[in-house]
């Protein structure tokens, strides 16, 4: 049966397979995958005279394990999920990656000091943090407005309708931090039956009021529509919405659940040097404040928020709109990569069921 | 009586018939053949050997068996419900060195965290530390993680022992195994599959009835047009095709939303108030507007190639004989147009069955169906989750298949 | 069977005018009286408006203007399936999903009649149709000439007093269809019922009819019994739609005693009879079938005018021979001769003289 995998992987991967002598970066597409295109891949292209092109997945996480299964791996860099970064380096899809052999930070320090922690691991180097928060329509919300986690699921304070992510990830550990739960216990909590009954009882607080999105760009939209309130958001949609198309959205930061965005080499890429290179390249200092220079995702070196970011119009100052700038970093949870790897079907089933109910 | 007669005959150089026959004919078929050839490759390709895989892997998960050589030693001599001793601890040990050097920890506890939750971090973590561990393993491991006492992780390790299992189809009907092997019904909290099939099924039915609802009449305006006023119907009929299905499931969000078109004008109208807006969208109500106009052409075509060959003369036929215009209706033109109305039901039926990204993004919490949840398991690599809840849906489409084949008839088909 | 008169007619079509787009008339001002028990056929070429007044009659289609009368009461505002009338149509109409027995079953069933009735009903049109074991087929099982019997007793079944046939044989091969010919006219005589029947073949409508109404250009040209239609048509459409013909053009030279004596465009004299020509010096078409003109001069009457022909070619056609010759500047003048015993046969290339007597010779309308 494997063979069989094989001989059809490598059939339709024959499509792929023309391009040797060139550099195969994976990405998620959108403004997400033009910010890495024009912060990295052209410029190192320029630098180094190595050809280097960009392609779109889903997530380009899933075809990672059938291409490394029927060894015909056709990219070279893939920007993944932290959570899939550990799971794929644990089953060995990934090459191992030194952070010896990072370059140091712009201001002399060693790699291994200048990357906050956890954002270099045994297979993946961070590209950037993003962050689940949650958002408001300033023209719509005057007066008081929501400031904490808990007044997200004030129906009493804010009536109205809220827009959560239709899953159970970041929205459990949004509902713990809400009702009081320190960020540095959510996941001693929710790893025990109690507390997920706990996160689930606090949901069941706002549920007949909730819009459920699925896809990033609902989000934003759901709220200029004025269908929500307040919605749960990935950060950068907002800033998007906010800066690029001058809507009135104002992001709360407290309670945000970040993550690292992993730069990483499946097993046997054809170009495994040059993607080493390419990593190196990108996950410097300036090729971080260079990918933050196009979307409000937070570069994960010390070094790289020493001095002002401005965004691509030149007027923008990046700092406050970043996950990692420390006034965000209050009351800020790290997804922990490790619970959902374990957990993530079960509590999915337990999601599901519950929004059937 | 006819074959003996055939059997004796010859032909004129004195052959027999039949096997002069059957060479005259062999070269057509030969070619005949090759010119179906790579259609047929191509079927098999991409067809037939993808499902053979997927229903494989079903029920074929070798993550754990593979990597944990000495334990299925263990498994294999001694019987369920047996307590672990040395000798099973010193297995594990001598498994945990073999999936650090491997590297093979995560895919292994990925398959018995399929079976008992937590187990993959618990096999990831005492395999980092595998090099350290010394006689007596029992109580090494038990420093590592004291979970390795308890009979559930145990009998997770020994279902995911055999390469073959059913604990995906277990799961998928909403099933598990209990510490002592029996099968039994999970807690009600995460019961989500059967509920979930029979939801997928019935919304299907419901968006295939209202599709074969609207369908019919446009169908038979379409058949009976002239062809210059048919043809441009038949282009609006078919304009969905041209834009992106994100793009249609989206101007239906704007259209259904609370503070959307409809809702305006109903309120402009006054036939509504402000806070009696309609829900109509982000619920199963949404669900089934939007996929009902996303397959109402894969209703209309069949029904529209039936009609149109149907003569107007059986019409008027039924009438000279005295059949009042609804009898005409329901006992001529109705029974013939049935090939269409099988085939396009079928169709719109199977392919509502398949959909995820529609009701993913306007089903708002009670629309979710079971390929959201193929979709889920797919994109979180537990491919033999997906392949067990597809081989399932696979299966009730083929018993509904069965059941139109033996109600109507699989001849009575006419897909155009 | 004589015309009816208005008072006793069973089918009236009075004064009926149809337009389907408003700006031109495809039936105008039809006039038509059928009677009870008659066979009568609408024959002409296709777009003549013959269809039009079956479906009019049949309620398919709504008169312009003018009344339809169906035994003495107006029908125009009945719908079809009050109107009690049976019809067979052009590719039969069987109802694919029905046997045979449900198909005559169909209008039993429609007008409440109880089971056994139906059954009995039903075997007694199959038997006389000849299919009285076909009756658990479905339509698809059965040859073309099996389907139209099927047809043609499910258009009986219900006894209708008027049984309308809209080309009802244009599907069958010629063996099968001057078969079927026989037995629908034998039908029609047992019976009794009034037929209405539709054709483009002149040879079917002669064959059949008691009377033949020719269309063209949406009015009847003439109405007659078939003898009548063929020996004396009243103008040049209906002598040339109505069997083979040939026609000579010229100029009337004198009328005298029901004779005309015309003279040709190319100078010669011929005999005929007048018809459409009253005055000397008028224009004139003469028409002359292929059977009646003669090259042998003693079976010609002494007076007869004599013309010159050249025999262009003879064929053979079994029965007779069929020649076409050069007569007056013409290439295409037939004469047909019978296969007697001792017949002359003529060879291309010969100089021929030919005649005919005045009577079978009509001078008709110019075109």
């Amino acid at each position: 049966m494997k063979k069989i995998l094989i001989l059809t992987t490598a059939l339709t991967g024959m499509a792929f397979s023309a391009a040797a002598q060139e550099l195969t970066v994976m990405s998620w597409g959108g403004a997400y995958g033009e910010a890495q295109t024009e912060a990295h891949v052209k410029p190192w292209s320029a630098a180094t005279g190595f050809a280097a092109k960009m392609t779109d997945s889903d997530n380009p996480a899933t075809p990672i394990k059938a291409m490394v299964e029927a060894g015909n791996v056709t990219i070279d860099v893939a920007s993944i999920e932290y959570a899939d970064a550990i799971r794929l380096c644990d089953e060995g899809m990934l090459e191992p990656i030194d952070i010896n052999a990072l370059p140091a930070g712009a201001d002399g320090t060693p790699a291994a000091e200048d990357f906050i922690p956890g954002a270099v691991t045994e297979c993946a180097v961070s590209t950037d943090i993003w962050s689940n928060v949650f958002a408001y329509d300033t023209s719509k919300l005057t007066g008081t407005v929501p400031t904490t986690a808990a007044d997200f699921f004030d129906l009493e304070k804010f009536p109205g309708k809220r827009g959560l992510k239709k899953g159970p990830k970041a929205v459990l550990e949004f509902a713990l931090i809400a009702d009081g739960v320190p960020v540095a216990e959510v996941y001693d909590v929710l790893g025990t039956p109690e507390g997920v009954d706990r996160a689930f009882a606090k949901l069941d607080t706002i549920k007949s009021e909730v819009v459920w999105w699925e896809a990033g760009s609902q989000a934003p939209q759901l709220l200029a529509d004025g269908e929500v309130v307040m919605t749960t958001a990935y950060n950068g949609r907002i800033f998007n919405a906010a800066i690029a198309e001058n809507k009135p959205f104002q992001i709360v930061w407290d309670g945000q659940i970040y993550e690292n965005e992993m730069y990483a080499i499946p097993k046997g890429a054809p170009n495994k040097d040059k993607a080493l290179e390419f990593i190196a390249y990108a996950t410097s200092t300036e090729g971080l404040r260079a990918q933050a220079t196009y979307i409000s995702y937070g570069p994960a070196r010390k070094s790289a928020l020493k001095d002002e970011l401005l965004y691509k119009d030149g007027k923008t100052v990046m700092g406050p709109h970043l996950p990692t700038a420390p006034e965000n970093m209050t009351n800020a949870l790290e997804t922990s990569a490790d619970f959902w790897v374990d957990r993530n079907e079960e509590l999915n089933e337990r999601f599901n069921a519950w929004l059937a109910q | 009586m006819a074959d003996v007669t055939a059997a004796l005959l010859t032909t004129a150089d004195g052959r027999p018939l039949k096997a002069a026959l059957a060479e005259a004919q062999s070269r057509a078929r030969r070619r005949a053949f090759l010119l179906v050839a790579p259609l047929l490759a191509f079927v098999v390709l991409t067809f037939i050997i993808p499902i053979g895989q997927m229903l494989d892997r079903s029920f074929h998960h070798d993550g754990f068996s593979a990597n944990a050589p000495n334990l299925v030693e263990w498994f294999d001599a001694n019987p369920e419900g047996t307590v672990p001793d040395e000798a099973a601890f010193a297995a594990l040990a001598a498994d945990m060195k073999l999936m650090k050097e491997n590297k093979t920890a995560g895919e292994a506890g990925t398959r018995v965290n399929y079976t008992l939750a937590e187990t993959r971090s618990l096999i990831t973590k005492t395999a980092r530390g595998a090099d350290k561990l010394a006689p007596p393993f029992k109580e090494a491991l038990l420093a590592i993680d004291d979970r390795w006492d308890d009979p559930a992780v145990w009998q997770a390790m020994r279902s995911s022992a055999s390469a073959y299992t059913a604990d995906f189809y277990l799961s998928a009907l909403d099933m598990e195994r209990a510490e002592d092997g029996s099968i039994q019904r999970v807690e009600e909290q995460g019961r989500i599959y059967v509920y979930l099939f029979f939801k997928t099924f019935l919304l299907s039915g419901i968006i295939t009835l209202v599709c074969l609802l609207l369908a019919f009449p446009v169908a038979h305006l379409l058949a009976t047009l002239p062809m210059a006023k048919a043809n441009l119907l038949m282009i609006l009929v078919l304009l969905p095709f041209w834009t992106s299905l994100l793009v249609r499931t989206t101007s239906w969000i704007v259209l259904l939303q609370g503070e959307g078109v409809v809702n305006d004008i109903l309120l402009s109208l006054g036939f509504i108030g402000d806070d009696g807006r309609l829900k109509m969208i982000y619920n199963q109500t949404g669900t089934i507007i939007v996929m009902t106009h996303v397959l109402l052409p894969f209703m209309i075509l069949p029904l529209y190639s039936v009609m149109r060959v149907i003569p107007p003369s059986y019409a008027r036929a039924a009438r000279s004989l005295g059949a009042t215009s609804w009898t005409t209706f329901r006992r001529i033109y109705l029974p013939q147009t049935l090939p269409g109305i099988g085939a396009g039901s079928l169709l719109v039926f199977i392919l509502a069955v398949g959909y995820f990204i529609t009701p993913a993004l306007v089903g708002g919490a009670d629309g979710q169906l079971i390929s959201n949840l193929i979709d889920f398991h797919m994109r979180n690599s537990n491919w033999s989750m997906a392949a067990a809840l597809s081989a399932m849906l696979l299966a009730g489409v083929l018993v509904l298949y069965w059941l139109y084949d033996r109600l109507i008839g699989i001849d009575n088909l006419k897909l155009g | 069977m004589a015309a009816a008169s208005h008072n006793d007619a069973f089918v009236v079509f009075d004064h009926v005018q149809k337009s389907y787009d408003g700006t031109s008339l495809v039936v105008k001002d039809l006039n038509l009286n059928i009677g009870k028990g008659e066979f009568l056929t609408m024959l002409g070429p296709s777009g003549s408006g013959k269809t039009t007044c079956l479906m009019m009659l049949a309620g398919f289609e709504t008169a312009t203007n003018g009344e339809i009368l169906l035994d003495g009461r107006p029908i125009n505002q009945v719908p079809p399936h009050k109107r009690g009338i049976g019809m067979v149509f052009q590719n039969y109409a069987l109802f694919p999903h029905m046997t045979v027995g449900e198909n005559l079953s169909f209008p039993l069933e429609v007008r409440g009649m109880g089971k056994s009735e139906r059954e009995a009903k039903i075997m007694r049109a199959l038997d006389m149709v000849q299919m009285g074991k076909f009756a658990n087929r479905r339509p698809a099982q059965l040859s073309g000439g099996q389907q139209q019997r099927i047809a043609l007793a499910r258009a009986l079944v219900f006894d209708p007093k008027l049984v309308l046939m809209d080309e009802p044989l244009g599907a069958l091969d010629k063996q099968l269809r001057e078969h079927m010919q026989f037995e629908i006219k034998h039908l029609h005589e047992s019976l009794g019922i009034t037929v209405v029947y539709v054709t483009h073949d002149q040879g079917e409508a002669l064959t059949m009819s008691d009377r033949i109404a020719v269309f063209n250009d949406g009015r009847i040209q003439q109405l007659a019994p078939p003898a009548d239609l063929y020996e004396r048509p009243d103008n040049s459409f209906v002598a040339q739609f109505i069997g083979e013909n040939n026609r000579l053009e010229g100029t009337v030279e004198e009328i005298k005693d029901g004779r005309a004596l015309v003279r040709l465009n190319t100078g010669e004299l011929i005999d005929a009879t007048p018809v459409n020509v009253s005055n000397k010096g008028q224009k004139t078409l003469v028409s002359i079938r292929p059977e009646r003109v003669e090259f042998k001069a003693e079976l010609l009457p002494a007076d007869a005018h004599l013309i010159e022909a050249e025999v262009i070619e003879v064929i053979y056609m079994g029965d007779l021979f069929r020649t076409v010759l050069k007569v007056a500047g013409h290439d295409d003048f037939v004469i047909k001769s019978r296969n007697t015993l001792g017949q002359r046969v003529l060879t291309p290339g010969e100089k021929i003289k030919i005649g005919w007597a005045p009577q079978d010779a009509r001078a008709l309308d110019p075109v």
